[in-house]
């Protein structure tokens, strides 16, 4: 054996080395004892031992949507591998370019019923970008670098490598390739000339233009590019739930969010535009609604995603351009400098004086309330604090959306929530990876007392890590989503959304080793947050905010219905 | 309406059950499926029938593009081409049915493929419709057994499926 022969373990731990990777979350066990001995002996990386091995993937995933790296987990055969699949599964909805690699019973043992044996390819298949089942230690390298390839480019998303114990105790020479190149995989970057010469055009000759921009924009890096051809044509722009922060929210061109629980202005702009610029976003049934009600107005639709299957999916569009919203972006600003024209100012000045009208009705405004704390005012009250520097990480529910209609994003990368699965328990693991990520950085974990519940043991990780997340908890006594459902459209009959037996939060922050605060009164709000980031900046407090339980999330579009058929308050 | 989709594989494990996957997940339809590896043993050619508004075809076409396994996708239908579905046969051929079966294979270019005392075999090679047409010009009791390839496909003249 000549030196240069390594062992599986010791080949998987240099390629995560060779690709940069700064940390690894996970859990150990039978499969991967090996990997786990030589990340043992290595000291270029982090591996941050999770409660649960879901955790170990939304830290995984939120690590990548607050850097743009490709975010890396490790777990074992078995239960750990179906344990994974919640987080990957999520990060595969919401695009987030991820390495998983999970231990596998040895090859001879696969097919047989081994100890913690599962078919993690055949498992995972659905919810993942691509994965391998690594057989021969001879393609263990390529394989690895293949699997952050395909994570990282094109639509990124998460890549799981299934490696045996057997290919990792195995002996082979290691030679990490540079580059790959796969004769079945060759995303598109650059758009079509003269598709974006076509929507350059269209652009221009808009009376009503609308641009609409998803978590594309956010992905693909392309925040500059719209702010810029934004401000550049002064067309009136709203994000969905997963574009947050792609433009900067306090702007007075930002219309908000649009979609289920959008604003007023942003859907009727959508319903009501003749000319609508989709970036990075993919008209779902959460944003758009019925697109049935949504084709009742003509529009011209040009839509840039970079996966073809995005375009034409669910409503028809006029001027499909495959590619990086960036670089297309970029060179849709090209032609409209180098046309020399500019938009209809007169229609320009008509569309946004009915925008106006629409926005004047104030659809965020809520009865404050007495002696009660809204929940509303604390994410308000949270931007205060924080001066809007925060980066909030959500869970599920009613907390999301209010924490996405008053948190006013202004960058990109901050806003970190699970909006295609909608995972409960993403929110804290979530910030954990946000913490690892930007040390120095407030980190707020907006969350609701069912969803916390669902992966509350990472407390315990934080306690370890001495990770200062604050963790907001609007707690309203309800699963606060379903019962507003319930009430809406099943006649108040309130079937198990009510969360009884919630434990003492406040004891439970303390007993991790952490500080717990109970907030009852409105005035008592600030003060509170106050302290969360100033007294106890370096700790991780547990902020028990009892809100109002009858509070609802408005606007709201019924599922099913049209953007315009909005309930307001 | 039927399409049929001829597609370039890697001839990798699994590369089969993403394919089927994909069309399970999203609710698309499969008529028949066929595939074998090509000239080149590392990579494998599939011929998917299928049905749908032009709408469903567009993504179907677009979803098995995006399968990072897949080299390449045509749909055949968008042009001429050439269909064939091989068919085994198995029938009761017993007394004067053993002529008339005969006669009936001959008429559509089959071949009687195995003989035994009360059975013939026949293979038949064609469009799907005209091994339907078989099927029903067969008196129903005498078919003991029936095994369908699902069609293939290839492009006529110049238009070829290849990397």
């Amino acid at each position: 054996m000549s030196d240069t022969q390594l062992t599986g373990a010791e080949i998987v731990v240099r390629c995560l080395q060779a690709e940069g990777v700064e940390y690894v979350f996970g859990y150990p066990g039978g499969a991967v004892l090996n990997i786990y001995d030589e990340i043992y002996k290595q000291d270029s990386f982090t591996h941050v031992l999770v409660r649960h091995e879901q955790a170990a993937l939304h830290a995984a995933d939120a690590y990548a949507r607050s850097t743009g790296r490709v975010g890396v987990a490790l777990v074992t055969s078995g239960p750990g591998a179906t344990n994974a699949v919640t987080g990957i599964a999520t990060a595969y909805m919401d695009s987030i370019p991820m390495v998983v690699l999970t231990g596998q019973v040895p090859t001879a043992a696969i097919g047989m019923d081994a100890f913690q044996e599962v078919d993690t390819v055949g498992i995972t298949r659905p919810c993942v970008k691509h994965n391998f089942l690594v057989k021969d230690i001879k393609d263990l390298a390529c394989t690895i670098k293949k699997a952050f390839y395909i994570a990282a480019s094109g639509r990124p998303g998460p890549v799981v490598v299934d490696i045996p114990k057997d290919v990792t105790q195995h002996s082979h020479e290691f030679d990490y390739p540079e580059q790959v190149s796969m004769r079945s995989y060759n995303p598109t970057s650059k758009g079509h000339a003269g598709q974006i010469k076509k929507a350059a055009q269209m652009l221009l000759e808009a009376k009503r233009p609308v641009i609409y921009t998803g978590g594309g924009v956010v992905l693909g890096n392309a925040a500059p590019q719209v702010t810029e051809m934004t401000r550049g044509l002064g067309y009136p722009i709203t994000s969905t739930l997963m574009g947050l922060g792609g433009y900067p929210s306090p702007d007075p061109l930002f219309l908000g969010m649009l979609g289920m629980h959008g604003t007023y202005e942003a859907n009727m702009a959508m319903q009501h535009c003749d000319v609508l610029l989709a970036v990075g976003a993919r008209f779902d049934d959460r944003v758009i609604g019925n697109p049935k009600h949504f084709a009742k107005e003509y529009h011209r639709i040009i839509h840039i995603d970079v996966d073809p299957s995005s375009i034409s999916k669910r409503v028809k569009v006029d001027v499909p351009i495959v590619g990086d919203v960036s670089h297309v972006l970029d060179e849709i600003i090209k032609h409209v400098h180098a046309s020399g024209e500019r938009p209809d100012q007169a229609a320009l000045k008509a569309w946004w004086a009915q925008i106006e009208l629409w926005r004047a009705q104030d659809c965020l405004k809520y009865d404050r309330g007495e002696g009660v704390i809204k929940p509303q005012y604390v994410i308000e009250k949270l931007y205060e604090v924080t001066e809007g520097k925060a980066y909030v990480t959500s869970d599920v529910g009613q907390h999301q959306m209010w924490a996405a209609q008053y948190y006013q994003f202004d960058q990109p990368r901050r806003w970190i929530n699970s909006g295609g699965l909608g995972t409960m328990g993403f929110g804290l693991p979530a910030a954990m990876g946000v913490q690892f990520a930007h040390p120095d950085a407030m980190v707020a974990c907006v969350t609701g007392e069912g969803s916390i519940q669902m992966n509350i043991q990472e407390l315990s990780t934080c306690t370890e890590h001495k990770l200062p997340i604050k963790i907001v908890l609007l707690n309203n006594g309800y699963l606060g989503m379903v019962r507003q459902w319930q009430e809406f459209f099943y006649e108040e009959r309130y079937a198990e959304s009510y969360v009884g037996s919630l434990p003492d939060f406040v004891k439970l922050a303390e007993a991790y080793g952490h500080v717990g605060m109970i907030i009852e009164k409105p005035e008592d709000v600030e003060p509170a947050l106050r302290d969360a980031f100033g007294k106890y900046k370096d700790r991780l407090v547990f902020l028990n905010f009892l809100t109002d339980p009858r509070e609802n999330v408005y606007p709201m579009i019924p599922a099913g219905k049209g953007l315009s058929e909005m309930i307001l308050v | 309406m039927r399409h049929i989709i001829s597609l370039l594989m890697e001839n990798e494990a699994g590369a089969l059950s993403r394919v089927a996957g994909l069309f399970s997940a999203r609710g698309y339809n499969i008529e028949s499926l066929t595939v074998a590896p090509t000239e080149d043993a590392t990579m494998s050619r599939m011929t998917i029938v299928t049905r749908g508004s032009d709408d469903v075809i567009e993504q179907i076409t677009k979803q098995l593009n995006k399968l990072v396994d897949i080299v390449k996708v045509q749909d055949l239908t968008d042009g001429s081409h050439i269909e064939r579905e091989l068919m085994l046969v198995k029938v009761r051929a017993t007394g004067e049915m053993r002529e008339e079966i005969k006669r009936m294979a001959d008429i559509f270019r089959g071949h009687i493929i195995d003989v035994a005392d009360k059975t013939y075999t026949i293979e038949l090679t064609g469009t799907v419709a005209k091994v339907d047409a078989f099927l029903e010009a067969l008196e129903p009791s005498v078919i003991l057994e029936t095994v369908r390839t699902g069609a293939s496909g290839i492009g006529r003249g110049d238009r070829v499926l290849k990397i």
